[in-house]
């Protein structure tokens, strides 16, 4: 059985389909954890795909999953001349998360990382919060609990509608 | 054969295990649903930092070894952790003081670490630094609102600082290997962050309202192996498994 044609493109279309196993509205590329693919050229004129990947934080168990997810997709696609390294530095920031993604988070009814504060300070007196309540869109926000149901979330509340929601913290 | 580098990593490591263990003792413990939760989603980035240490430290071991082997099947002279980590963690109180302490001093250690002449390192501690400093502020926030809360919140702060003071300076003094990798600017010198430290400290200390001298003394050991009769417990239930059936996996 020969490879089937395939270029860089193709890889990061099947990378779409591979979403955060928490967040399951966000592709691996909106999470912005896909860093590069790189084709490589081996000495037999094969080639080969490495996928750089880069974790949300230091023990998020989705990360695991999310690399054996990867791996599943693409042998789903007949693929399996790939790799997947991890790397550290430069470390992953919601920065990096696609407008469209964030939109999807919005619908899905998860505040969004505010780009007011997306540039990483290591003030401590900093107070970030979400930019907008997701199902009202009120601003009067209030902090419930800087931790929620997973280590990339804050739990707020909105005062005018009362709803509490998930913050996809800024990080 | 230990080198002056695993030693290092193995220290930077063990705090952040045995210190992410004590706070995963909370969980389903906490005062309550959301701090529980907080603690536990610390214990879990504390982790996650202990791994990328402990897997750079197999490899350069090389002979099998992985970064279980180092948790799991080391006996506890041979944990480098500050003793801090290790103490139990008593009341609500002495859990915010000891996470506020090791948050601050992570945070001041990363701050430095991440230009470390060692890229592996350095990269582990930029990683690390965005999520301490997250702890730091959620400690922070802790710190004051238990020591200006009520009288008994403050009584139980100052309690706090009595049982934890005889166990901060420790981590300023150098073991030999890092005195060693200091040299050659992969470990940074603890003893330059005391300052900055020590103005953290007293400035939330003042906000929070809790008396505070700089401790002159310190508990040491742990650096070297010398630990409190504590790390044995921790080892016995969370060795448990690998000891009893090892290599089981799940």
């Amino acid at each position: 059985m020969t490879e089937p044609d395939i270029n860089i493109q193709n890889i990061y279309s099947i990378l779409e389909e591979v979403k955060d196993p928490e967040v399951p509205v966000l592709s691996v590329n909106d999470l912005g954890i896909i860093r590069k693919v790189e084709m490589i050229f081996d000495d037999n004129g094969k080639t080969r795909f490495e996928i750089i990947i880069t974790p949300t934080y230091s023990g998020c168990p989705a990360m695991d999953a999310i690399s054996t997810n990867i791996r599943m997709a693409l042998f789903a696609h007949g693929i399996t001349n790939f790799s997947i390294k991890q790397v550290l530095s430069p470390a992953w920031t919601t920065a990096w998360m696609s407008e469209t993604g964030k939109q999807k988070l919005v619908n899905y009814g998860i505040a969004a990382p505010n780009a007011l504060h997306e540039k990483f300070s290591d003030k401590i007196m900093d107070d970030k919060g979400p930019a907008a309540c997701p199902l009202c869109s009120s601003t009067n926000t209030s902090v419930i609990s800087e931790f929620g149901s997973t280590a990339c979330k804050a739990l707020y509340k909105c005062n005018d509608c009362l709803e509490p929601f998930d913050y996809f913290k800024c990080h | 054969m230990s080198t002056s580098l695993e030693s290092y990593l193995l220290h930077l490591a063990d705090n952040a295990l045995l210190l992410g263990h004590r706070n995963s003792e909370w969980c389903g413990h906490g005062p309550v649903l959301e701090q529980d939760i907080a603690l536990t989603n610390i214990a879990l980035d504390l982790l996650g930092q202990a791994r990328y240490f402990y897997q750079y430290a197999a490899e350069l071991h090389g002979e099998k070894f992985t970064e279980d082997s180092f948790a799991y099947l080391r006996d506890a002279n041979e944990f480098k952790n500050c003793l801090i980590c290790e103490l139990p963690n008593g009341h609500w109180g002495i859990t915010v003081m000891r996470q506020f302490i090791c948050s601050a001093l992570q945070f001041h250690l990363y701050s430095k670490l991440q230009y470390s002449a060692d890229e592996r390192i350095a990269g582990i501690a930029e990683k690390a630094l965005k999520e301490t400093t997250y702890h730091l502020k959620w400690s922070r926030q802790w710190m004051i609102r238990l020591g200006d809360g009520t009288v008994e919140s403050r009584e139980r702060m100052i309690e706090a600082w009595g049982e934890l003071k005889d166990y901060v300076n420790e981590f300023f003094e150098p073991a030999p290997y890092e005195s060693e990798l200091i040299i050659t600017g992969v470990a940074v010198n603890p003893a330059e962050i005391q300052a900055t430290f020590n103005d953290l400290m007293k400035e939330v200390f003042v906000e929070a309202t809790i008396p505070f001298e700089f401790p002159d003394w310190t508990q040491k050991g742990g650096k070297a192996g010398l630990h409190t009769e504590h790390l044995g417990y921790i080892l016995a239930e969370m060795q448990f498994l690998q000891r009893a059936y090892p290599g089981q996996s799940w």
